[in-house]
Order: structure tokens, then sequence, then C-alpha cells
């Protein structure tokens, strides 16, 4: 027996999977899922996790709905995924927040945001805000760049602690033995799975969103946005070297690194949003967890928002506007640091430790 | 349907869909009248997942080489020479380019990475399975212009002199029954569907098959041609039949109820006793041979029984064993008398011989002094807990159809070539496959006399 109903159906899915087996060619879940013949809890949260919802196995099953064995492994596995991030959650106490995604990071959101314009009006006098400021350390008339360093850092060092310590709870229940280390080998192979997506694909000839001519406009989409994340996150980084380094202070000129890297990255974390948004809205339902689609909008959202708000930032920041853009940009980084452990952004997470764990399982039993 | 097409369809599995592309590909206009609804579309073309193809050399796919020669031995010993062999070497020589030309249609090969089918060499394995496959050809025939209707039943086919005129349809398709074409390519498939029709030929037996495939393959296109003078081929009791598990549905089980753990035990029937060699061959001809034999038992009903000590050497399996923590709490759970089942398996091991056991070849563990014997793979029955499956036949295709040509062309019952009607895939399978099956050759069959027939109909159709 297992824990919940959603594995209860993945563990029956699976025994009918692994007794047919057409499907071991498409992505890492069946070879996975051939490596054992009893699923623990565990091993059904790790294949859960492996599934990247492309939904071929779905359409290619013989078995699949309306047949009476009614087998739907990319939503089984999404509702199975989706819980699995409660299930590992870190602290317990906020694996509810899964519950009500969208809901609570709207809220967040929208106080952080708040938080940001008062804090720079309380800081400051009134007229701050809304002044014109230019040239080297003009943010930091707003706010003190050690202020802004301590909120961000306490903000993104928490986000770390919480998903390493979700990461420990769920490699301890994949892990087999407990507390299996990996290898590089297996952690490189991890890195270029995910980095190219390969197992999007369908096997070779797309993602099945609409219906069942497949296209590979998710992967498209998917790396417009990883990798706009990405390049965002380096252009912070970029600055945070140039701040305490060089001793240069933002904002930078439009060709300057941190900006190049910011705009490039923006511009992926625009385009991509949109794109999976589409797609999301145009998935064929029969594939997908309704329950979640509040999480996964939150997230695509946070991410949009994000680049918006930057991206303005960029263009206005040398107008009465800054200051409000500047507020509402922070805000909503803030908001994005502070959700991630409680929202679909852990998906990245879960997947590459999902795939560490295949290359590793691959490599042992090749050894 | 007021257009009139140049080549007709009926049927929409993988020799149906290949005839199609290779009719629209040679220039023809090609209407696909498929009964089933879309789902259940490609009748046992859904359940199916290689292919058996000569081939000269190692490929990307295939360890090699499986010579033509090889190939056509293989068919001989299956059918015991039940074939035509002009038919089967023509199918044989094709089948060489078929497994590039079918990948020119989209489908998509994978190596073979596990199960238990030890067929690498022979046989190319679907990416995704039978209905990936038949997804591809789909799109395919689609993207090139084929029509496709669902649930397009045919009920009569209007035949003068060898040539067809006009199909009738059940359901008015466009305010029309009448579908009109000058060429016709029936792929409808076999008649395994039908309990009614196999009734004919193996009483109320047929009561108790289980028919792997779709409810769907009811052979009403093959009964039409054969009523309408088309020349009939094939003996109507032969079919593809395995045993498979008694708890299986009615229909459309598909491959996931098969059972390949004969080797690993016994098999008894209802009153627990043996009555048939379960060591005599090695997979797949051992998997193929044990539908016929549990159709000869009473009530059709057998189970296989083995113990714990190998309960992880074979496929997982959907319905889980049936287990006992004696042999008279299994006969109590399968209800056979329990003194009758425990002499069999005292009688049976008392009579195995030490030996080296390998499942993999036709190994020294045999039985001596019992009737049947177990001539290999022989092993006492010791080690609680005692477990068993319950099967009964599976069928998947049945063998009675249509004589062809070379050109896939029907021949009528006054010998002569029909003017204008092809036929490919099941329905004309046993002009190749007298009786006995190889592992797929079905498809070969399909793909093979589909792309012939496609093309030669629209040749004709053109003339």
């Amino acid at each position: 027996m297992h824990g919940t109903r959603i594995l209860q159906e993945a563990d029956r899915l699976m025994t009918v999977c692994n007794s047919c087996r057409y499907c071991e060619g498409l992505c890492a879940v069946f070879p996975a899922m051939e490596m054992r013949r009893a699923f623990s809890d565990g091993d059904l949260n790790y294949l859960a996790n492996l599934c990247h919802a492309c939904g071929a196995c779905y359409t290619d099953c013989q078995f699949s709905p309306p047949h009476e064995f009614n087998v739907n492994v990319p939503k089984t596995l999404a509702v199975a995924r989706a819980e699995s991030y409660a299930a590992y959650a870190w602290p317990r106490a906020f694996a509810g927040a899964f519950a009500r995604n969208g809901l609570v990071i709207s809220l967040i959101a929208a106080l952080s945001v708040a938080a940001f314009i008062f804090g720079f009006a309380a800081i400051n006098d009134r007229g701050v805000l809304t002044g014109i400021h230019t040239g080297p350390g003009a943010f930091y008339k707003l706010m003190p760049h050690n202020a802004m360093a301590l909120l961000f850092g306490a903000a993104l060092l928490y986000a770390i602690l919480a998903l390493a310590m979700g990461v420990r709870a769920f490699w301890r229940a994949i892990g087999e033995p407990v507390g299996m280390k990996t290898d590089t080998k297996s952690l490189l192979q991890a890195v270029r799975d995910a980095g190219e997506l390969r197992y999007l694909d369908g096997g070779g000839v797309g993602c099945f969103n609409e219906d069942d001519h497949p296209t590979d406009r998710r992967k498209l989409y998917h790396h417009f946005t990883f990798y706009g994340f990405v390049l965002c996150f380096a252009a912070t980084c970029v600055g945070t070297l140039y701040h305490y380094l060089l001793a240069r202070e933002a904002p930078y000129a439009w060709w300057d690194l941190p900006v190049v890297l910011g705009t490039l990255g923006g511009i992926g974390l625009v385009v991509g949003p949109i794109g999976l948004l589409s797609e999301k809205w145009m998935r064929d339902r029969v594939l997908v967890d309704e329950q979640q689609m509040g999480m996964d909008t939150a997230f695509i959202l946070m991410l949009f928002l994000t680049s918006v708000t930057g991206l303005a930032l960029l263009l206005w920041r040398e107008s009465a506007a800054m200051g409000p853009l500047l507020a509402l940009h922070l805000g909503v980084v803030f908001a994005l640091f502070i959700t991630m452990p409680y929202g679909k952004f852990v998906h990245g997470i879960y997947r590459f430790v999902a795939l560490v764990r295949y290359a590793r399982e691959r490599q042992m039993m090749v050894e | 349907m007021t257009r009139r097409f140049d080549v007709l369809v009926i049927g929409g599995g993988n020799a149906a869909l290949c005839a199609a592309i290779s009719a629209r590909r040679a220039g023809a206009s090609v209407l696909v009248l498929e009964g089933a609804p879309k789902f259940y579309r490609g009748g046992n073309t859904r359940h199916t997942r290689n292919m058996r193809c000569a081939h000269d050399a190692a490929t990307e796919i295939l360890t090699g080489p499986y010579t033509e020669e090889e190939f056509w031995k293989d068919l001989l010993l299956v059918t015991g020479g039940q074939t035509d062999e002009e038919l089967a070497r023509f199918m044989i020589h094709e089948s060489k380019d078929i497994l590039n030309w079918i990948v020119e249609q989209g489908v998509r090969w994978q190596p073979s990475l596990g199960g238990t089918l030890s067929l690498g060499r022979t046989n190319s394995f679907f990416l995704g399975g039978g209905r990936a496959m038949l997804n591809a050809l789909y799109r395919t025939a689609e993207a090139l212009g084929v029509d496709v209707l669902y649930n397009a039943e045919v009920i009569d086919l209007k035949i003068e002199d060898g040539m067809f005129l006009s199909a009738q349809l059940k359901q008015p398709i466009g305010g029309k029954t009448e579908v009109r074409a000058s060429t016709l390519v029936a792929a409808a498939g076999g008649f395994e569907a039908n309990i009614e029709w196999l009734k004919q030929y193996w009483g109320e037996a047929a009561d108790n098959f289980l028919i792997r495939g779709t409810p769907y393959n009811r052979g009403a296109i093959l009964k039409l041609l054969l009523a309408k003078g088309v020349q009939e081929i094939g003996d109507p009791t032969q079919c593809h039949a395995v045993a498979i598990d008694a708890r299986a549905p009615k229909f459309d089980g598909g491959i996931i109820t098969r059972h390949d753990s004969v080797v690993f035990g016994i098999v008894v029937n209802k009153h627990a006793e043996r009555f048939y060699d379960e060591g005599e061959d090695i997979w797949p001809k051992r998997y193929a041979i044990w539908g016929r034999l549990v159709a000869a038992q009473p009530d059709q009903i057998a189970y296989i029984i083995f113990d714990s000590t190998v309960v992880t050497s074979f496929m997982p399996t959907l319905f889980p064993p049936i287990a006992g923590a004696t042999i008279a709490e299994l006969a109590g759970k399968l209800e056979l008398d329990a003194s009758a089942l425990e002499k069999t398996i005292t009688d049976f091991n008392a009579a195995v011989q030490p030996g080296t056991f390998d499942h993999t070849i036709l190994d020294d563990c045999a039985t001596q002094g019992i009737t049947p014997p177990k001539t290999h793979w022989a092993r006492k029955i010791e080690t609680p807990p005692y477990l068993a499956y319950p099967v009964r036949p599976g069928i998947t295709f049945t063998y009675l159809g249509t004589r062809v040509n070379k050109q896939s062309r029907m021949l009528m019952k006054n010998g002569k070539p029909s003017a204008n009607m092809f036929a490919a895939g099941e329905i004309m399978a046993g002009n190749v496959l007298g009786k006995g099956y190889a592992a797929g050759i079905g498809m070969t069959i399909g793909s093979v006399f589909g792309r012939v027939a496609g093309r030669e109909a629209a040749k004709n159709a053109r003339n």
C-alpha cells in the first residue's frame, strides 16, 4: 500500500507498463521502471520526477482511455510529481503552500512589492521614490546597497537552504541504497540531459501537446525560459562582482556585461513564459493535472513579471518612473526568491536529481 | 460520398495504411474506410510491436545478417510447408526494402532494449510500439492527402464478374451510403472477434476464447468477398493463438496478458493433469503453441504452476500469480481437486532428473518415467509459496483469407485475377501462413502486400 491514492494509481500503471514495455525507447521513465518489479513511494516519486510530460507514451499507448485499462502515465505522474514537491518540502509546515500555490505566490508578491515601496519611502523622505536619479549609485539613493544585499542575500540563502533540505529528503527517498552517493560522470550526464531537455522530445519526434501531432514548441519555449533565467542570474552575479571587486556601482551602461546579460535573459524570460503559457492553454486536458494549473501559472507569471519589470526599469531608469519601477522589480524578485522552494521552481531541481539518479543507475548496470 | 476515388481502402491497420500511402504516392486519390472509432483504429496493428525483415548485414537497429534463405527456412519450419512458396519468397525479398520504406513513411525503429524477446537479429521493434507506428502512418497519409473516415462500417460490396463497383456503408456519410471507386484494396483483417463465426469451426469451445485484439475484427469484408466469388485460402481453424491470462478482458487485452512462464513450471488442466511437454521447444515457438493446446482441454482452461524460486525469472505480469502456502491451498484457490494436484506435482518432482538449468537453450533438465515428459528445463516444484496463472486460449488472428497473386490482386474462384480488387494484410495472410506463427511476420505481410496492393491499385485505376 502506498501513502496516497495517486501513488496507488501510479503503482497500478507501472505494473501495466512493466508487463508491456512498448514505451521503453521513448524516455528514461520506462527503462528506470524496468529495473524494478515492485515500487516504493520513493521509487514512484522518482519516476514521477523523471517524467518530462512529453505525452508520447499516452499517444502511443494502446491501453490509454477509453480502453478499460485506463493507462494515462503523463497525467498520473504529473499529479504524483506535484504531490512529491509537498512531500519533501522543508520546513514541513510549509508543505501546504503548494496546495494553494497561485494564491500564496500572488499574496507574497503583492506584499513584497508593497514592502519595497513602503520601505523606500520610509528609509528616505517621500520625494525620493518619485525623484529622478541618474549616474552610478542611482539605485542606492532609494535603498542603500548594503540593505539591498542583506535582504536579497538572506532571501536567496533561505531559498537555497530550503531547496537543499528538500533535495536531501528526495534523494534519501529515491536512493538505493539509502544515502547513495553520486559520481561526476552521472552528474555531467544529468547536466547534459537537463540542458538539452533530452526527454521532452517524445523519443525523437517532439512533444505531444494539443493533439497527436508532435512539435518542439514546448521544448523551445522551455529553453527560452530556462536559459533566460540563467542569463538573468548571471547578470546579477556579474553585477555583484562589479560592486565588490571593481567598486563599480549600478546602474551600468547598456553595453556593459550585466546589462547585456540581463537584457538577453529578460527577452528570453518574456518569450519563454508567454510561449509556455499559451502551450499550457492549448494542451489537451487529458494530459493535464488541473489541480496544479494554479502553481504552474503562478510560477510562469512570476518569471514573466521579473523580466518585464526588469526591462521596464532599464528603459525608464532615467525618468521619474525609476523609483516605482525599481520597487516593483525588487518586490517581484524578492517574492520569486522566497517562494522558490514552495512552487513550480522545484520541478527543475527534482527533475535534475532524478536524472542524476537515472544516469547513476544506468552506470551501475554497465559496471 | 459523391466524390469518386481512384482507390478505396477498407480497413485501417498497417496493411491498409501502407496501401493508402503507396497508392497516394503513385498519384491516386485515396479514401480509407476504418470501421472502428478513431481510438481503436488499426485493428491488431495497435498491439503489435515488431516486424520481421530479411537483411544482409547488421544495421543500427538489428544485429545481422538475416538472409532471405534463413527467413524462408524459418517460415517453412513454422508452417510445416503450408505456404505458397512463390508468394512467400516474393514477400521475403520485398521485406528487405520495407525496413527502409517504412521509415520513409515516418515510422521509427528502436534498438531492442529489454523485454524477454531475443529477436534483435530477425525483428525490428517500433519505437513506442504498434500504436506509435500507426499514428505515424496516419500522420503521413493525411499529410499526403489521403482521406480517412472512422466509424465507417461497410455492410455490402457490389461486385460484378470479379469487378468491384461500390461499397455500401451502414451509416451515411455526407448523405450517401454508397462509395464508388475505381479499385478496391481490402485490408480489413481476420474474423477473430466474430465468436459466432469461430464457433462454426471450433464449436462451443469458442465461447471460452479470449480475443487479444479489438472487437472490430469481425471479418465482414472477408465474408462478403468470399460470398461474391473470391477464391478462399487457408484452413479456417488455423489461427495465431497463445495462452493468455484467464482474467484478461474478453477483447483487446493485447500483449500484456501473455505468460512466458511455462518453461519454469508445469501446465495442468481442470482435472489437475498435465497434458503436454512444457519443455518441448524454445521461445517463441513454445509461446505460439499453447493457445491451441489449451483450446483442446476441457472448458478451455489450464493453469501454469510453478514455485517461488522462479518468480523473478520472467517478465513482470499484469495479473499477479495466485499463491498458496501449500499445494492443497493453491488447489483450493484454483478450484482444482487438491489430491489430484498434489499427486501430479509429486509424480512430476519424482521424475525430475538432475541437470544444469539454462532456459536460453534446450538444456539437459528432463524428466524420466512420466507421460507426458518435460524434456527440458524440468526442475522440482517444491519451494512454497506455490504459484499459478490460470490461462485460456488468446486468439490474435485467423488465417482464412482471400487468394491473391504477387500483385496482391485477388483471384476469383474460376482462377482469373480480379479486374480491380486487391487484398493486403491479415485478410490474405493465409497465402503465406498456412499454419503456425513466427513473431513479427503478420506485420511483414501487412507492409509488403499493403505497399504492393496500393501501388498496383493506383496503376490499375489510372489505366
